[in-house]
């Protein structure tokens, strides 16, 4: 069964969310509520806690204190609703098109319609004439394509992609940047984590702002980048470096 | 060196000749080495993935005890089996004391745990890259297990052939389980430690080189294999 035919299992609620690994307190008690199939970008310098959001709400971490919930799933699994892109491709050692093949059929899509969904997906990322070609022998910038168009071929209500442009060349962003619109235009939900402003300005719908394991704003995209209420996050689209401590802030 | 020059004489003498105590003391040692190196796969290769893909608890224990059982000295192994299978052992009924069935037995004991330590070192790597991508896409542990030793199979393959090469090459054990009696349990390794005490040099030389030779051919062929997949191999 393919997800995007099953009623959606957003909104995704986030309850006083915590995670500690260690002694370090590395998501400190977020709260939010993630809804309709638009993109969310999540913001912050590194080390903002992004990445780890992201594995939270995908299920790949669970949370120390709070709780996640999926209240569209209504007791369904969410997990199979769900795909996730990491900032390093993670390729299996086969070709391109198995490589897809591979994620249809953990989802138990059937033989007969895997053929069409591939092509579709590889086409889509422009990788069509690669699809007989080992996928360990593409370049960075193509296997990230790749490991989108896997996505894409999975039909997931929810998408996350954790700085999915990081390390490769405009020309491969732009045409991951289209995937990740068109995807929106099928309905797809989009949670992104990026620290390309740029990026987030293309593309946002919404804005999460993380500091050091803190949500400092949620906004519209419109509205934040336009002026953004928290004083850290002003700093941050001002392109200050963000320190520690509050009293090192320029004043608005 | 007239020693060295008899020895190589004496070796292709004894191959260009197809001498039939030769080959049946070749054939026996790859059946023994080869059919130990089979089970041993058998059990090691999918025992090293779950080391490396299962936390449970116990686990880091048993990682030590094969670590450590990587290195066992084949003559224990070889004692060890003595034991368990003479008259007076608990396997004695069987009646496998000094038969060809008795050496596989003592070669698998002594490169199981090397194969498994081998393949849980490649695994571990592999599945630190891929864990958190497979569980995204909802791989469950079996299926996730049949990826690691597919996309690890060259690596693997190293692994097995560290076990062929300590089996192939190993005297204490086979010696003491099988005995060394002609035409039944003598294979290379053992026919050369006989022909040494009988002072016949030239003769165990060209059996070592025949050895020697054989095992070359045999990493030949897995590296010429390699080639041939070598598409997608790319680490």
């Amino acid at each position: 069964m393919m997800s995007a035919d099953a009623p959606t299992i957003l909104p995704l609620e986030l309850n006083a969310v915590s995670l500690t690994l260690g002694d370090k307190r590395l998501i400190k008690d977020i709260s939010c509520t993630l809804e309709a199939p638009q993109i969310t970008i999540i913001i912050g310098p590194n080390g903002a806690g992004k990445s780890l959001l992201l594995r939270l709400c995908h299920g790949l971490l669970q949370p120390s204190a709070g709780a996640i919930d999926w209240r569209g799933a209504a007791g369904r699994n969410p997990s199979p609703h769900q795909a996730m892109v990491f900032q390093r491709p993670v390729l299996l050692r086969r070709s391109v098109q198995a490589n897809i093949d591979f994620a249809l059929s953990l989802r138990k899509v059937p033989r007969r319609r895997r053929r069409a969904l591939i092509e579709e997906a590889l086409t889509r990322a422009g990788l069509k004439r690669f699809a007989k070609s080992s996928a360990r022998l593409l370049s960075f910038g193509e296997q990230q394509r790749l490991a989108l168009a896997r996505s894409w071929a999975l039909r997931p209500q929810v998408l996350f992609l954790d700085e999915p442009t990081a390390s490769i060349d405009p020309a491969a962003t732009h045409v991951i940047e289209e995937v990740i619109l068109a995807m929106r235009e099928e309905g797809t939900k989009i949670i992104m984590s990026t620290h390309d402003l740029g990026q987030a300005r293309r593309l946002a719908d919404e804005v999460l702002f993380l500091h050091r394991g803190r949500l400092k704003e949620k906004s519209d995209a419109a509205a934040f980048f336009a002026a953004p209420k928290n004083d850290l996050a002003q700093a941050f689209l001002r392109g200050e470096l963000l320190w520690w401590q509050r009293r090192e802030l320029t004043p608005p | 060196m007239t020693d060295f020059g008899a020895a190589i004489s004496t070796a292709f003498a004894l191959v260009a000749n197809l001498d039939s105590d030769l080959s049946e003391v070749v054939a026996l040692s790859l059946q023994v080495s080869l059919s130990a190196v089979l089970i041993a796969s058998i059990i090691g290769l999918p025992v090293g993935a779950a080391l490396a893909l299962f936390r449970f608890p116990g686990r880091t224990f048993l990682v030590i005890v094969l670590n450590a059982f990587m290195g066992l000295p084949p003559v224990v192994i070889g004692l060890i089996v003595y034991l368990l299978l003479s008259r007076a052992g608990p396997f004695g009924v069987l009646g496998l004391l000094f038969t060809p069935t008795a050496m596989i037995i003592a070669q698998v004991l002594l490169i199981t745990p090397l194969i498994a330590a081998l393949a849980r070192q490649v695994m571990e790597t592999l599945w630190l890259e891929y864990e958190e991508q497979l569980r995204s896409l909802g791989s469950t542990p079996l299926r996730s297990l049949g990826v690691l030793l597919r996309d690890g199979r060259y690596s693997l393959v190293t692994a097995v052939l560290a076990g062929f090469g300590r089996a192939i090459a190993e005297v204490g054990a086979v010696m003491i389980v099988g005995g060394n009696i002609d035409h039944v349990t003598r294979v290379m390794t053992t026919s050369i430690a006989l022909e040494v005490s009988k002072g016949n040099l030239a003769l165990a030389l060209g059996l070592g080189i025949i050895l020697v030779i054989l095992s070359v051919l045999v990493n030949g062929l897995v590296y010429v294999l390699r080639g041939i997949h070598r598409q997608g191999v790319t680490p």
